[in-house]
Order: structure tokens, then C-alpha cells, then sequence
């Protein structure tokens, strides 16, 4: 009971503001959604003590959905370890969110529906982390595509906004394609899309091979892959990303619920919550591992030349995703999961950070525009600070630091320690951590330090944001800050064992961890500090120390900068690949197929008809002699004609 | 000469295909074509009445007989027709009836 709460209260405050918010009103729909969202918020912390350390594991049955032969689909909680953790992060960030967006969107008209939406999106969430099989989890993942979507194009007033909206759409379509045909290809070979017996049925299938194109292929390496393929376009990973960056057109609020803490994790959690499966395909979490670490480093040098104040914590987004996948491609599912939470942290306190500071500029989002906002700003400079020592890793070692210090740096050293081909994983993910501190104190720095670049009159404008926002960033400031230290312990290493049960696989991990601790040389643990401290170390120089720098580097380093400004050109290489040739099929189709020939035919043969009848018609001339002359002529054919051949035969 | 019964059909034929003619080269009056309609009737008995007597079957004279009384309704009818056409448009001129044209 308390299980179907937690998810469907945020339904139902969707619902509710959804139909009546026009006649509720602006206030009243803000308190039913926040506060139905805050109750959840309140039962998931309680189910989290009483699954991660009661270990009670749930199955709660709802109702049956579709029954046709051997497909067998019900709704239903699958609630354990993964799904308690995932409460607790979703309902937590979105319930802060709710509270922030009263402050943030109090000048927009259509709150209601900003409000019901943002429910929504967090029961199609709720829904997805809870689901017990396949058909559900994809009602839940398509659920919050639908609100990203809704949300995204927000202010529909504005182009961009749709067009982003429509971007998300469509590159999601192009992973679900792949996550789609993986979960027909499950069925197909499990005959069921339960979890419980797929992971039953999983080693019995593993090593074995179909044969497709007179190639032999690892069955479940195949569904893997497709259903990566997936949570790639979800995660926004190389190659499927390029909408993340755009969405960021949609309201702050949005970009910290969907598009840091909760949807775009969802490709992660999908890969831990298939982690049995995925355990048995040992290439495809070699490819998650080189997708994730590659993305990794790939997002975190855009990032790094942005000016864009969102997209800078956007690509920033892409990166730790990647870390998250990187993590579950070594095997290590659940330090994956923990970088989830701590992530969701940080990284929508950085967003709302960055949302409290465009709430001050009126939607200025250039960084080159600010400067100098620390004093105007005490709270939101002090949070952003937070967020960005999570982010980037800071702590000391042997004595403690901030979130990322312990999710982001166990994965930088497990990712040492499982060996890949030359340990290419531990230096893309390394090289990530230095460009991750890099980029976040260059946005700290150029956001609220040195001499500002705005009017006079913008600057003495400043105000520091409602105590609503606030409350929103000092709750997540909080959860960054001690996020790491209070979950290291749980999450991974020795006991996570027990806390995890059989949510998610560990024996991979187990070794991993044993491995970190006992084999690795010093200097691995070391690096991670150092590439953090070198990180941050060069932001100070670039923009404290010697302020002609930037200009100097960017003009040296000319081509490397075009190139990361440009975001290594991913958007029109796809324009160039894709959208210009169908472009260039429809208008052949549309000019010489629909209008030539299509169009030419039917109005070809109407146009013959006409010219034909136009020509029948003078024989019909009204006299009677014509007829009666016709009628003998005719008359007369038909007698020769007997005559002659003698008569019908 | 004895007149036989080719004697007979090749009058018929002839006051058969003037009938004809009559409708088809007549472009001024109705009632010329309602002439002609007879001219051909009457043909067509000349034919039922000499086979009739040449074959010695009685039969075709009757025919002939209800022949003459359908042509005398037929005429009535037409004339009838005519004269109200005439009421109506003013002219029964062969080249101003033509409204049926397509």
C-alpha cells in the first residue's frame, strides 16, 4: 500500500492540477502537487531504512494489463534495493524541485500546468523504477520522454523551445527503436518479459549463438547491445546526445528534475536493473564501458569552452553519465547507482544554482554577460560552491570531501583496476576529472568573481533569490555534500553485499574492490586527486591570476577551440548525413513522384476524358433525322453483315 | 404482263425508302415527318398484303386492318403533340427542335 503511495501520488496531483487547475487556480494547484509529492518524498526515506537496511524486498501486484497467449503483462511494484534508492533520489530532488519552481516560475501565467506536468513526469518515473517487467519499464521510459518533451517545449511561445523539444523526441526515438526491438528479441527468446524469469532463464541462453546473415552472434550480447542502444538515446551517450544540450531551452527546473537527476539516469538504472543479463554478455559491457568513458571525456571538452551557462552543466551532465556507464561496464553496477545518487544531488543543486542566477538576470543565460555576482548572491554562490566541489571531486584522501570525491573517484580507480585494452577507460575517465574541475570553476569563476560585464543598472538590479529557491538549494546543497560520505560505506565496498541483496549483480564488483585495495600502485589513487587538483588549480590561473590568458590560449590553440566551441561538429556531420538527404528524398519524392507522376497521371487521365467526351458529345446533336439516319445506318451494317456471314453461329 | 408479286414489293420498297428519305432530308416541318412515319406504315401493309394474297393466308390482311386503326392513333397522337409543342415554343420547324443535344 505504501508502495502504490509513493508512486501514485504524484499521478494523482498530475491529474488533479491537470483537469482542474483552471479552476483551482495558480496557489492551490502549486500547494496539491508539492505536497502530495512531499508526502511521497517522506514515504520513500521510509521505505529506503526499512528495504536497504531492513532488506525487505516487495512484490506488489496491481492489476493485470495484457494477456494474449503467451505474453503476460501486469502492472506491478517490483520493490527492492535499486527501486528503494531510486525512490528516495527522485521523489527527493522532485519534491525540492516542486518547492524551487514556486519561486522560479512565480511570473508565469500557466503554472498549473507547468506543476501538473512536473508530477507527472515524476510518476511516469516512479513508474519506470518500479516496474517489474519490460513492457512496464518502457511504459514509464516512453512516460517521461512524453513530459521531457512537454516540459522542454514549455514555453511554447519560443522556436527554439519546440524545435529542442522536438529534437529530444525524435533522437529518443532513434534509441527506443533499439530498446524496443531488444525487449521483442527478449521475448522471443525468454518467452517472457518478467525479470524474475528472464534472469532465471539467462545463463541457460548465455554463449549461446543465432545465426544471422550466415554470421554467428552472441544471442544475449544482440540484446544487450539493442537494449543499450536504448539507454543511449535516454542518457544522451556519444553519438545519440546532441538533443541534451538543446533541452536546456526548457525551463531550469526542468533541466535540474529531467535532465540531471532523474530521466536521463533511467539508461543507467535500466542497464543495473538488467545487470543479471548484461553479466552474462560480456562484449556488450565492453562497448558500455568504451561508450560511457568516451563520453565522459568527449562531453567534458565541450563543456570546457561553452559560454552557454546551462549547457556548460548540461555537456557536464553528458560526462557523468558516461562515468555511470563506465562503471557499469567494468562491472561495477552499483558504484554506478551510487554515482547516480550523488550525481542527482549536485548536479540539480548546479542547475538550480544556475537557474537562481538567470532568475536574477531575467533569463540571461551568457557567461560573458556576468561576473562579479558573489556579493548580490551570498546563498547561491555558497551553494554553487558546493556543488561544484561535489562535482568536481574535491576531498583529501584518507580524511573525506564532497560527493563526487567518493562515487566519481571509485570509479576512476575500479576503472584501473578491471584492466581494459591499454587502460583506456582510466584515462578518458581521468582526463574527464581534470576538464570536469576545469569547466566547473571556470563557470564559478566567470559567474561570480572579477569585474562584472553587465550594465550598471543590471548589476545594482541583482537580488538574491526567494526563500522558496533557497530552501530547494540548501536541501541539495546538503545532499552534495554529505551524500558520498554517508553512502560510501553502504553503497559499495565491503558491505554493500548485503545492502544491495540481489537487486543488483556484485560479483564482478567484489573483485574489483578487493583488487583497488590490495593491487593497484599508489600512484593510481593519487591521480584522481591530483587531476582535481590540477583542474581546479587551472581555472584560478586563467581567470584570477593572469586574465589574458583565455584570449591568448583560444587564439594559439585556434583550431582546437573552433572545434570544441562547435562541439566537435556531431550536429552537422548529422545534418550533413542525415537530415540533408532526407531532405533532399522528400523534395524528389514530393516534386518528381507526389506532383510528376502521382498527380500527373490522375490528372492526365481526368484531362484525356475530358478532351475524349468533348469530342463524343457533338455526335449527340438534338435532330431527330441524325438518329433516325444512325439507326439505318446501322440497320443496314447489320444486315450485310448477316447476309454475308450467314447469320449469328 | 402479269403483275406479280415482285410488282408489288418493289412499289412497297419504294414508297418505304421515300418515307425514309422524307425524315431524313425534311429539315423544315414535324408534320412532313409524321407523313413520311405513315408513307413507311403504308409500305409495310402493301408487303402484308400482297404475301398474304400470294401465299393465300388471310392472316396478313387482318394484321393489315390493325395497322391502319394503330397508324390513325399514331396520327392522332402526333398531331396532338405538335400542335401542343406549337403552343409552347412556337415553331415546329424540324432545325429548332434539338434541345436533347449533349
Amino acid at each position: 500500500m505504501i508502495y502504490a503511495a509513493i508512486v501514485f501520488l504524484p499521478g494523482l496531483g498530475a491529474l488533479i492540477v491537470g483537469l482542474f487547475g483552471r479552476l483551482l487556480g495558480i496557489r492551490p494547484s502549486e500547494l496539491i502537487t508539492t505536497s502530495l509529492l512531499i508526502v511521497s518524498c517522506v514515504l520513500s526515506w521510509f521505505v529506503f531504512w526499512r528495504v536497504g537496511f531492513g532488506h525487505e524486498t516487495a512484490h506488489v501486484a496491481i492489476e493485470r494489463w495484457i494477456t494474449s497467449g503467451e505474453l503476460d503483462v501486469a502492472w506491478a511494484l517490483k520493490i527492492d534495493t535499486l527501486t528503494a534508492v531510486m525512490f528516495v533520489v527522485v521523489t527527493t530532488v522532485s519534491s525540492l524541485v516542486h518547492i524551487y519552481s514556486i519561486g522560479y516560475m512565480d511570473e508565469d501565467p500557466s503554472r498549473p500546468r507547468f506543476f501538473s506536468y512536473l508530477s507527472g513526469f515524476t510518476f511516469a518515473m516512479l513508474m519506470l523504477v518500479t516496474s517489474d517487467n519490460l513492457v512496464q519499464l518502457f511504459f514509464g521510459w516512453e512516460g517521461v520522454g512524453l513530459f521531457s518533451y512537454l516540459l522542454v517545449g514549455f514555453w511554447y511561445q519560443k522556436p527554439a523551445a519546440n524545435a529542442a523539444a522536438i529534437k529530444a523526441f525524435v533522437v529518443n526515438r532513434v534509441g527506443d527503436f533499439g530498446f524496443a526491438m531488444g525487449i521483442f528479441g527478449i521475448f522471443f527468446i525468454f518467452r517472457s518479459v518478467n525479470f524474475e524469469q528472464i534472469f532465471a532463464a539467462a545463463p541457460g541462453v548465455a554463449g549461446q549463438t543465432f545465426l544471422f546473415l550466415s554470421y554467428e552472434v552472441d544471442i544475449l550480447t544482440t540484446l544487450c547491445l539493442l537494449l543499450f542502444m536504448g539507454a543511449m538515446g535516454k542518457s544522451a551517450q556519444f553519438l545519440l546526445h546532441t538533443w541534451l544540450p538543446d533541452a536546456m531551452e526548457g525551463p531550469t527546473p526542468v533541466s535540474a528534475l529531467i535532465h540531471a537527476a532523474t530521466m536521463v539516469t533511467a539508461g543507467v538504472f535500466m542497464v543495473a536493473r538488467l545487470s543479471p543479463l548484461f553479466d552474462l554478455a560480456p562484449v556488450a559491457l565492453g562497448f558500455v564501458t568504451l561508450i560511457g568513458s568516451f563520453t565522459a571525456f568527449f562531453a567534458a571538452t565541450i563543456a570546457v569552452v561553452q559560454n552557454d551557462i546551462k549547457r556548460v552543466i548540461a555537456y557536464s551532465t553528458c560526462s557523468q553519465l558516461g562515468y555511470m556507464f563506465a562503471a557499469c561496464g567494468i562491472g561495477a553496477f552499483s558504484m554506478g547507482i551510487f554515482h547516480l545518487t550523488c550525481h542527482a544531488f549536485f548536479k540539480s543543486l548546479l542547475f538550480l544554482c544556475a537557474g537562481s542566477v538567470k532568475h536574477a538576470l531575467h533569463e540571461e543565460q551568457d557567461m560573458r554577460k556576468m561576473g562579479g555576482m558573489a556579493p548580490k548572491m551570498r546563498i547561491t554562490w555558497l551553494m554553487m560552491i558546493a556543488g561544484g566541489l561535489a562535482l568536481s571531486g574535491f576531498g583529501i584522501p584518507q580524511i573525506g570531501g564532497f560527493a563526487g570525491f567518493y562515487s566519481k573517484d571509485a570509479i576512476i580507480v575500479a576503472s584501473y583496476a578491471a584492466g581494459t585494452y591499454n587502460n583506456y577507460a582510466f584515462w578518458f575517465l581521468l582526463l574527464g576529472a581534470f576538464l570536469t574541475a576545469v569547466y566547473i570553476w571556470r563557470l564559478i569563476l566567470m559567474t561570480f568573481h572579477g569585474k562584472t560585464r553587465m550594465s550598471a543598472q543590471d548589476y545594482a538590479h541583482l537580488h538574491e533569490s526567494p526563500w522558496t529557491m533557497l530552501v530547494a538549494l540548501l536541501g541539495l546543497g546538503l545532499g552534495a555534500a554529505f551524500a558520498g560520505a554517508l553512502g560510501i560505506h553502504t553503497f559499495i565496498g565491503e558491505g554493500a553485499n548485503v545492502f544491495w541483496g540481489s537487486a543488483v549483480v556484485q560479483t564482478k564488483e567484489v573483485e574489483l574492490y578487493q583488487a583497488m585495495h590490495t593491487e593497484l600502485p599508489e600512484w593510481v589513487h593519487w591521480s584522481t586527486f591530483t587531476a582535481m587538483a590540477l583542474g581546479t588549480f587551472m581555472p584560478f590561473l586563467y581567470y584570477v591570476l593572469v586574465p589574458s590568458l583565455p584570449a591568448i590560449t583560444s587564439r594559439v590553440f585556434y583550431p582546437i577551440y573552433v572545434f570544441l566551441l562547435n562541439k566537435w561538429y556531431i550536429d552537422e556531420l548529422y545534418d550533413l548525413i542525415f537530415v540533408r538527404p532526407t531532405f533532399w528524398i522528400a523534395n524528389v519524392l514530393w516534386k518528381v513522384g507526389d506532383i510528376g507522376i502521382i498527380n500527373g497521371l490522375i490528372d492526365g487521365t481526368a484531362a484525356g476524358v475530358y478532351r475524349i467526351t468533348g469530342r463524343a458529345v457533338r455526335l449527340q446533336t438534338g435532330y431527330i433525322y441524325t438518329y433516325a439516319f444512325a439507326m439505318l445506318v446501322g440497320l443496314a451494317l447489320f444486315m450485310t453483315w448477316f447476309m454475308f456471314m450467314g447469320g449469328v453461329r | 404482263m402479269t403483275i406479280g408479286i415482285g410488282h408489288y414489293l418493289t412499289v412497297a420498297a419504294c414508297l418505304f425508302t421515300l418515307g425514309m428519305l422524307g425524315i431524313f432530308l425534311n429539315r423544315k416541318n414535324v408534320i412532313i415527318i409524321l407523313m413520311s412515319i405513315e408513307l413507311m406504315l403504308l409500305a409495310v401493309n402493301i408487303n402484308f398484303v400482297a404475301f398474304s394474297y400470294f401465299l393465300g393466308d388471310i392472316v396478313g390482311q387482318v394484321f393489315t386492318l390493325l395497322n391502319l386503326t394503330v397508324a390513325a392513333a399514331e396520327a392522332a397522337i402526333g398531331l396532338a403533340i405538335v400542335v401542343v409543342y406549337f403552343r409552347n415554343r412556337g415553331s415546329i420547324a424540324v432545325e429548332d427542335i434539338n434541345m436533347m443535344k449533349g
